[in-house]
């Protein structure tokens, strides 16, 4: 079979399954659909959440993000698992006993105050949708790439999926449907990782095959720092980037995780709260099983790449897969010194993304895609875009026509459940924190239920409408969904549990000044000031990406300057605050 | 002290000794001491150590830290009669 019918074929069974699960755990109340009932076993819950945290961007872009920036690319690594260790040790056990449904819910009670509710809830909101356009966005990307059809038809085919399981199983349906999604990404991401290293090295196991030798005997990762050396990029194992922007990403990386309400939520659907503590523990292991790959398949590709193109001729030694990613705009070759070889070496190759020349027949000497760009001064000739490197892997390796389409079902697998998971944090937002607990606490339980499933209808389409009409800003934004969560939800949750003393002045003063500080520093150098000047006015050469630890930070000062002036918290959300710190009330 | 506050010091003390180690391996030898760590190589292997911890090792303590902490508090629980069931 050819790989067309193979990736319709896996895609068609793994949707239907999707399907199928979404019609057996149907939502028949509130608590079902918020929080699944609270009866997830938490191995399944640790399944749920990993495939939930795990984004297109994940699963697609991360290895090769790494690929590209070498040690620099740890940020994401350590930043995206760390998270988890806050998680377990710092929320997931007391929000549980807390036993409400969302994070707002927290943030009203325990500040016992509806401006900090109504804050949260916006936060909430603006966070998930952040991130959630660019999930759509992937789903129709994996379908247009791999299926051949217009990336519109792909967003609305992902959205009738989603639509489906999310509106009528809420939380349930979601966490169901994530488990058997996390089964399918994760044996679609690790089948050619095990084989490339089986190819390249003498180990099964990638998370070993980087470090040890190739074919020609030399260590795999003294061979590509050898390469880099030789082409000119940044040695590979040592990194460019500052130490303290290294330090403030992973930090703000590793908060924001903590703080995201897409996964804090998840730890509300256990039965009981050390079921949430091991559960922490199971999703931090399954999220590590592919987050541990990650940077072997960067090492693996990241040589297969340079030995393949570098010097090589278009005409003749170029493989197929070039000629075929060059067609989705992926890569682009400008030929600078007419020597009809490509010559890849540090530096852009040209200004900015590919703009091809309109006319698909005109071609420039040696047969390659002609590019409208301007060039730059340096000799490197290749344009590679990062997405390319999970995505072409099983072609470099010349794997079997089905293991591409598994890889573009386990993308799928990806992207729809990290939507579903952000559409369920906007629809409970809407339909229980400002719905119930603010506009209509008279609300009946089936109208609540209702309300819940109008409005993940109504996220859902809109959703769909940002992965058809994508802001121009998608990838920018995540810094944003990240910083806003340190710089908001992070800090205020944490004073919530371990001091009793912070009060409502000091919680609201706190987040509201911490968004503020973070949101203007973003806004700033993504939108109004940008380029490569303005790196030079990053305060103490922190990052945009970085900025959200001191937002954090300052949310902290602010927040314990304040409550130290004004009133202490009534007694009963002091006693609260004791009652959540135990799993049970002692005999 | 009351049962509920020294069962809250203990937590608080298990904390401070796992976020401690947290912060060791992820910020201490993957970040702040990774260019000095790389100078010695995990033996048989390619792996320069600084780099290893900051794509590898720190990942795997990071799994660890969190079942050690369930086991701890399962403990504790148990210890204090305040576990579920």
């Amino acid at each position: 079979m050819d790989t067309q019918t193979w990736t319709f074929l896996i895609v068609a069974l793994t949707s239907g399954l999707y399907l199928g699960i979404a019609v057996w755990s149907k939502a028949q109340t509130t608590k079902d659909f918020y929080v699944a009932g609270t009866g997830v076993p938490p191995l399944a819950n640790g399944m749920a959440t990993a495939a939930d945290w795990m984004s297109a961007a994940s699963f697609i872009g991360m290895a090769g993000i790494i690929s590209f920036m070498g040690y620099d690319g740890s940020v994401y690594l350590m930043g995206w698992t760390g998270g988890y260790v806050l998680l377990a040790l710092l929320l997931a056990p007391y929000l549980r006993k807390f036993g409400k449904f969302t994070v707002p819910d927290f943030i009203g009670d325990r500040y016992y105050s509806q401006t900090a509710r109504i804050v949260a809830v916006f936060c909430a909101i603006f966070v998930s949708f952040t991130y959630v356009a660019g999930q759509m966005r992937g789903v129709g990307i994996v379908f247009s790439r791999f299926l051949e059809v217009e990336i519109t038809t792909g967003v609305i085919a992902g959205m009738a999926i989603v639509f489906f399981y999310a509106v009528l199983g809420g939380m349930k349906g979601i966490t169901y449907t994530q488990v058997a999604q996390y089964c399918v990404l994760i044996f679609a991401y690790m089948v050619p990782a095990i084989f490339i290293s089986i190819l390249m090295t003498d180990s099964a196991i990638p998370q070993l095959g980087f470090g040890s030798r190739g074919e020609d005997g030399t260590f795999l990762l003294d061979k590509l720092d050898g390469l880099h050396e030789q082409l000119g990029f940044a040695s590979y194992t040592d990194g460019s980037k500052s130490l303290l922007d290294v330090f403030f990403i992973t930090a703000a990386l590793m908060v924001g995780t903590a703080g995201l309400p897409h996964v804090i939520i998840r730890f509300y659907t256990v039965p009981k709260v050390r079921d949430a503590r091991t559960s922490v523990g199971w999703a931090l292991v399954f999220i590590a099983i592919l987050y541990t790959t990650a940077p072997a398949v960067a090492v693996f590709a990241r040589t297969n790449l340079i030995e393949t193109v570098s010097g090589a001729s278009y005409t003749e030694s170029l493989p197929d897969w070039f000629k075929r990613w060059e067609d989705t705009g992926l890569v682009a070759w400008v030929d600078k010194n007419g020597d009809g070889q490509v010559n890849y070496v540090a530096g852009p190759a040209f200004v900015g993304k590919p703009t091809f020349v309109t006319d698909e027949a005109e071609r420039g000497p040696s047969g390659e895609r002609l590019v409208t760009n301007a060039r730059t001064e340096n000799e490197n000739e290749l344009y590679i875009d990062r997405d390319i490197m999970v995505l072409a892997n099983p072609e470099i390796a010349r794997l079997p026509n089905w293991v591409i389409g598994l890889v573009a079902a386990g993308g799928l697998a990806a992207a729809l459940s990290t939507a579903a998971g952000l559409l369920l944090v906007v629809s409970s937002a809407i339909s229980h924190d400002l719905l119930k607990r603010s506009i209509r606490p008279q609300i009946s339980e089936r109208g609540e239920l209702l309300a819940a499933r109008i409005s993940a209808a109504v996220a859902v389409l809109v959703a769909g409408v940002l992965g058809v009409y994508p802001p121009d800003y998608v990838a920018a934004v995540v810094a944003f969904a990240f910083g806003l969560a340190a710089s908001s939800f992070f800090p205020a949750i944490i004073m919530g549990i371990f001091w009793k003393r912070m009060n409502r002045e000091g919680a609201v003063s706190g987040m509201v000044v911490g968004i503020l500080f973070t949101a203007s520093y973003i806004i700033w150098f993504k939108f109004l000031h940008t380029g490569p000047e303005s790196q030079e006015d990053w305060w103490f050469g922190i990052s945009p990406e970085g900025i959200g630890t001191v937002g954090m930070l300052i949310n902290f000062a602010v927040a314990i300057t304040v409550s130290r002036w004004t009133k202490e918290p009534p007694r009963a959300v002091q006693e609260m605050v004791e009652e959540i710190r135990v799993p049970r009330a002692s005999r | 002290m009351t049962q509920a506050s020294r069962y809250w010091r203990k937590n608080v003390q298990y904390l401070a000794i796992l976020l401690s180690i947290w912060f060791a391996v992820s910020y201490g030898c993957g970040i702040l001491f990774a260019g000095l760590l790389n100078r010695v190589r995990i033996p048989g292997t390619g792996f320069k150590l600084g780099f290893w911890f900051a794509q590898q090792g720190s990942i795997y303590v990071f799994v660890v830290l969190i079942f050690v902490y369930v086991r701890l508090m399962n403990r504790l629980d148990a210890k204090y009669g305040v576990a579920e069931d």
